[in-house]
C-alpha cells in the first residue's frame, strides 16, 4: 500500500493507466489483464500482430466497449462510464483507421461534424468553419483545401482530415492507428513534426503501426501485446529492430506444421509480367510465375498488393506494362479477358467481391463457368450439378447441399466455395488474395495445402497476404512490396535457419527474417 | 423411403413464405368464392373477365422481373405503352398492320435503348431515368395524337392483339401464357437469366466473376421496354384504338404485382410465375371489390390495404 502511494507521489500521475484489463467475447478471450500506461507528453507505441488485442484495448480506451474487467483511469481519474461520450470528455482522441468521415461532405464540414460552429440565431456559420479548419492544417504545415468536398481528395489527404478532426478539440489522450498508410514521405514528416508539437504541450500519443521505422523514429516507449497478454512495456531505447520483431510474434505453435512443403518442381514460365503499372499504386511491376510454383506476395497495408492482383484479373484498369500467358502476349481490358486466358482471383474481400449471399452454392460455382456448363446459351441443369457437387466433394465443403445459399456457410467454408468456383474455371493461373482471412485456424491450414497440391499439379500460383506465417507455409518463393513496388525477392528456402532446431524454431526464424526483409525494405526506400 | 431424412419437410416448411403468393391466391380466392358466389364472382365470364382486365399487367410484370432482378426498376412502362398504342394505331392506318406492329415495337426498342444507355453509359440511375422517360412517353404519345383517340378498323389485328378469342381462349391469355413461359424459362434456365440474378444479387462480385454487368442492365432494360409496347399494342387491340391514357398508372400496378410474387426491390432474386400470380392477385381484389359494391374510393383504399398486408408478410423474412 505505502508503497504504491509513494510511487504515486515520486511520479507524475500517467495521462493514461489501464489496469488488468481483460475482455471476453463468449468464450473467447480477447484481453487477459492487460495493462498500459502511457505519459502525458510522450509518443507511446502499441503494437502486436493482427488479433493480438490491439483494437479491443484501443474501443476500450474509447468507451464503446466496456471490459470485462480492469481499470481505466485518463489523467488519474476513473473513466465516468464506458461510453464515448465519457471518454472523449476525459480528453481522448481518436483518428480512425477505417475512415469516420462523411465523403459528401466538405473537409471542414466533417471536421466540425456534429459540433458545428455557430454564428447568430443558432445558424452554421460555414465560412468560420472552413478558415478554423484551414488554420488547423496550416499548424500541420500541409495543404489541405477544407472546401474540398472529401469524396474529391486522395486518400492521403482524407487521412490528414481524421487527424485534424481528431486533434481540432483540445485533448489528453490522442491515439492514432495506423495513420500513415495513404501518406506521402513528405506528408509523413509534417505529421510527425505535428505529432512532437502535441507530446510537448503534454498529449498522451499512442501511436499504432506495422511499420516499424517510424515506431523507432517517432516513439518515446513501447507496450507490445500478443495473443491478448501484456508482453512488455519499454523504452525504444531498449529494443532493437530484431528483438521488437520477437517480441511481437513470440514463439508458438503456428497451425501450419501439417503442411508439407516439398520443393516443387518447377516448369515453364505461365505468366510474364512486364512493368505493369495500374491507377495509383503498381508501379512498375515485373513477376514472373512459372508452373508448380507458389509465389507469394508480403506488404505492409498501403503497398499496393491488392491493386496489383486487381489489374492482373482484369478488375482495375492497367495503365501500362505487358503481359504474357505462356510466353504469347495477351490484353486484359475486362475480367472477361482474364478469365479467357487462364487467370483466376480469389479476392481480397469475398462477402463483396466473391460470392452472391443469399444465391445457391451451386448458382455461385456456375457465375464463372455459364460457358462450361451451356450450349447456346440454354444451362445444362445436369452439367451444373456435377460442377457443384464435384467441387463440394473434393474441397471437402460443409454444406446441406449444393442448393444451400452460401450465408448458411461458415467463413472457412464460403472460402472454399469462391476458390471452388475459381478452380473450376481450370486456371493456369491462380491468384489468392488473403485467402485465409477471417477463417478459423483449421480452415487456414487445409486452405493452404489445397494451394500446395494445385501447385503440385502444374498450376502457377500467386499468394498475397498480410499473414506472414501463411506466406512461409505456404510458398517457395517471396516478393516483398513496399509503395506499389517489389523491392525484394526471397527465396523461401533461404530463410529457414542453417542450425538444425525443430519445427517451431525454424518457423520462427523465418517469420522473424521475413518481417527484418519487410521493415528494411521500407527503411532502405526511404 | 423411410431412412429419408425429415429435411424436406423441414425446409418446405420454413420456406412457406416462399409461398405466400399462392396460399394468398387461393385463400382470397375461396373467400370471393364464397361470400360472393351469388353474385356471379364464380361465373365463367366474370373469371374471364378477370384474366382479360389483369393480362397487360402480367406481360410487363414478366419483364418487369427481370429489371428488378438486376437490381434497376423501369417506371416508365405505362407511359411507353400508351405511346406505343398511339404509334400503332397511326401506322396501321398509313402502313397497313405489319407496319403498325413494326413501328410499335420499334417504339419500345427505341425507348429501351435510351433508358439502358443512360443508366448504363452516362450512368444517371434508372430510378430517375425512366421516371424522366415516363414524362417523355407520355407527353409525346399526347403530341402525336393530338390527345385524340386514334381508331384502329383492322379485325385482323384487334383478333390477334387483345380482342379475340381462339375458341373459348381469350387471346389475352395466350400473350400471358407464351410470354410468361418464355420468361420463367428465361429467368430460371439460361445464362442470361443467371447474370441477370448475379448482377442484381452482388454487381461487384458478378463484375468480378467475368459477367458484364453494364450489358445485362442495358438488354433488361430494353426488354422491359419491348413489352411495355406490347403491352400497349394489346391495349389497342383490345380497345380498337390508340389512347395517350392507356397504361397510366399500371407501372406500380406491375412493380406491386411482382413484389407481390416475391421479386426482391433489392435485386437478384425473382420469380416469373410469381409475378404473374401477383398481377392475377391483384385483377382478382379488384373484382372482387366492384362485385361487393364499394364505391371507388372505397376500393382504392381496401385494395392499398391488401397489397401492404400481402407485401408484409411476404417481405417479413428478406431482413
Amino acid at each position: 500500500m505505502t508503497t504504491r502511494a509513494e510511487a504515486g507521489r515520486s511520479e507524475p500521475t500517467p495521462a493514461v493507466r489501464m489496469r488488468d484489463v481483460s475482455m471476453r467475447f463468449g468464450g473467447v478471450r480477447a484481453l487477459d489483464g492487460v495493462h498500459l500506461e502511457v505519459a502525458a507528453g510522450e509518443v507511446h507505441a502499441l503494437l502486436g500482430e493482427n488479433g493480438a488485442g490491439k483494437s479491443t484495448i484501443l474501443k476500450i480506451l474509447r468507451g464503446v466497449q466496456a471490459p470485462t474487467a480492469g481499470t481505466i483511469e485518463i489523467g488519474g481519474v476513473p473513466l465516468a462510464a464506458h461510453t464515448a461520450e465519457a471518454a472523449r470528455a476525459a480528453g481522448v482522441a481518436m483518428a480512425f483507421q477505417e475512415m469516420s468521415l462523411v465523403p459528401t461532405l466538405t473537409v471542414a464540414q466533417n471536421v466540425f461534424l456534429n459540433r458545428e460552429i455557430k454564428a447568430g440565431l443558432g445558424l452554421i456559420d460555414d465560412r468560420a468553419a472552413v478558415a478554423e479548419a484551414g488554420r488547423l492544417f496550416a499548424r500541420m504545415g500541409v495543404a489541405v483545401d477544407p472546401t474540398a468536398k472529401v469524396a474529391d481528395i486522395p486518400a492521403g489527404h482524407r487521412q490528414l482530415t481524421e487527424i485534424v478532426k481528431a486533434t481540432s478539440q483540445p485533448c489528453k489522450v490522442l491515439v492514432l492507428d495506423e495513420p500513415t498508410t495513404a501518406l506521402s514521405r513528405n506528408e509523413v514528416e509534417r505529421l510527425f513534426d505535428y505529432v512532437r508539437q502535441l507530446r510537448d504541450n503534454g498529449v498522451a500519443v499512442i501511436y499504432v503501426s506495422h511499420r516499424m521505422d517510424e515506431i523507432f523514429r517517432i516513439a518515446d516507449r513501447a507496450t507490445i501485446l500478443r495473443d491478448g497478454r501484456h508482453v512488455i512495456t519499454a523504452p525504444m531505447a531498449e529494443f532493437t529492430l530484431e528483438s521488437m520483431i520477437a517480441h511481437i510474434i513470440g514463439r508458438r505453435s503456428r497451425g501450419f506444421s501439417d503442411v508439407v512443403r516439398e520443393q516443387a518442381s518447377v516448369g515453364a514460365p505461365l505468366l510474364e509480367a512486364r512493368g505493369v503499372t495500374g491507377a495509383g499504386k503498381p508501379a512498375g511491376i515485373d513477376i514472373t510465375l512459372h508452373a508448380g510454383e507458389v509465389v507469394g506476395v508480403a506488404g505492409l497495408l498501403g503497398s499496393g498488393r491488392s491493386s496489383l492482383a486487381r489489374v492482373l484479373a482484369g478488375v482495375q484498369p492497367m495503365t501500362a506494362g505487358e503481359i504474357r500467358v505462356k510466353g504469347r502476349p495477351i490484353t486484359i481490358a475486362r475480367p472477361r479477358d482474364a478469365i479467357d486466358a487462364g487467370i483466376a482471383l480469389v479476392p481480397e474481400d469475398r462477402a463483396r467481391q466473391g460470392f452472391v449471399a443469399f444465391h445457391s452454392v451451386e448458382s455461385n460455382i456456375d457465375l464463372p463457368n455459364l460457358g462450361r456448363i451451356s450450349r447456346r446459351g440454354w444451362i445444362n441443369r445436369a452439367k451444373s450439378a456435377e460442377l457443384a457437387d464435384g467441387a463440394i466433394e473434393r474441397l471437402r465443403i460443409k454444406t446441406d447441399g449444393r442448393a444451400a445459399p452460401v450465408r448458411s456457410l461458415s467463413g472457412g467454408n464460403a472460402q472454399k466455395v469462391v476458390i471452388a468456383k475459381w478452380l473450376a474455371t481450370e486456371p493456369d493461373i491462380l491468384i489468392l488474395d488473403e485467402p485465409t482471412a477471417g477463417i478459423d485456424i483449421g480452415s487456414k491450414s487445409e486452405i493452404v495445402r489445397l494451394i500446395r497440391n494445385l501447385a503440385k499439379s502444374g498450376k502457377a500460383i500467386l499468394v498475397l497476404s498480410s499473414e506472414l506465417q501463411e506466406l512461409l507455409a505456404a510458398c517457395d518463393r517471396i516478393l516483398v512490396m513496399s509503395e506499389g513496388r517489389i523491392v525484394r525477392d526471397i527465396a523461401r528456402a533461404s530463410l529457414d535457419g542453417a542450425q538444425g532446431g525443430d519445427a517451431a524454431d525454424a518457423a520462427q526464424h523465418a517469420e522473424q527474417k521475413l518481417n527484418e526483409f519487410m521493415q528494411e525494405a521500407r527503411g532502405g526506400f526511404q | 423411403m423411410t431412412d429419408k431424412p425429415a429435411t424436406p419437410g423441414k425446409t418446405a416448411f420454413a420456406n412457406w413464405r416462399d409461398y405466400i403468393i399462392y396460399i394468398g391466391f387461393v385463400a382470397i380466392f375461396l373467400i370471393f368464392a364464397v361470400t360472393l358466389g351469388d353474385r356471379g364472382f364464380l361465373d365463367p365470364n366474370n373469371l374471364l373477365n378477370i384474366i382479360r382486365q389483369t393480362a397487360i399487367i402480367a406481360v410487363v410484370s414478366v419483364t418487369m422481373t427481370f429489371v428488378l432482378s438486376t437490381g434497376e426498376i423501369d417506371l416508365s412502362v405505362g407511359a411507353v405503352a400508351g405511346l406505343a398504342s398511339v404509334v400503332t394505331a397511326m401506322a396501321i392506318d398509313q402502313f397497313g398492320i405489319a407496319g403498325g406492329i413494326l413501328c410499335g415495337l420499334g417504339t419500345g426498342v427505341l425507348v429501351g435503348a435510351v433508358n439502358g444507355w443512360l443508366t448504363t453509359a452516362v450512368g444517371i440511375p434508372s430510378f430517375l431515368t425512366t421516371l424522366a422517360m415516363m414524362g417523355i412517353a407520355r407527353g409525346a404519345a399526347m403530341w402525336v395524337s393530338g390527345t385524340a383517340a386514334i381508331p384502329i378498323l383492322s379485325k385482323t389485328y384487334t383478333g390477334i392483339f387483345g380482342a379475340g378469342n381462339l375458341g373459348p381462349v381469350p387471346s389475352l391469355l395466350i400473350w400471358v401464357l407464351v410470354i410468361g413461359i418464355a420468361g420463367h424459362i428465361v429467368l430460371r434456365r439460361t445464362t442470361f437469366g443467371r447474370q441477370v440474378l448475379a448482377t442484381g444479387g452482388n454487381e461487384t462480385a458478378a463484375r468480378y466473376s467475368g459477367v458484364n454487368t453494364a450489358s445485362i442492365k442495358f438488354r433488361v432494360l430494353m426488354l422491359s421496354s419491348i413489352a411495355a409496347a406490347l403491352a400497349g399494342m394489346l391495349y389497342a387491340g383490345r380497345l380498337h384504338s390508340g389512347r395517350f391514357q392507356f397504361g397510366e398508372g399500371d407501372e406500380l400496378s406491375i412493380i406491386a404485382a411482382a413484389v407481390l410474387g416475391g421479386t426482391s426491390l433489392f435485386g437478384g432474386a425473382g420469380t416469373v410465375i410469381g409475378s404473374i400470380m401477383g398481377a392475377l392477385m391483384i385483377g382478382l381484389i379488384n373484382n372482387g371489390l366492384v362485385l361487393m359494391g364499394l364505391e371507388f374510393s372505397q376500393q382504392l383504399i381496401a385494395r392499398g390495404a391488401i397489397i401492404i398486408i400481402a407485401v408484409a408478410i411476404s417481405q417479413a423474412r428478406r431482413r
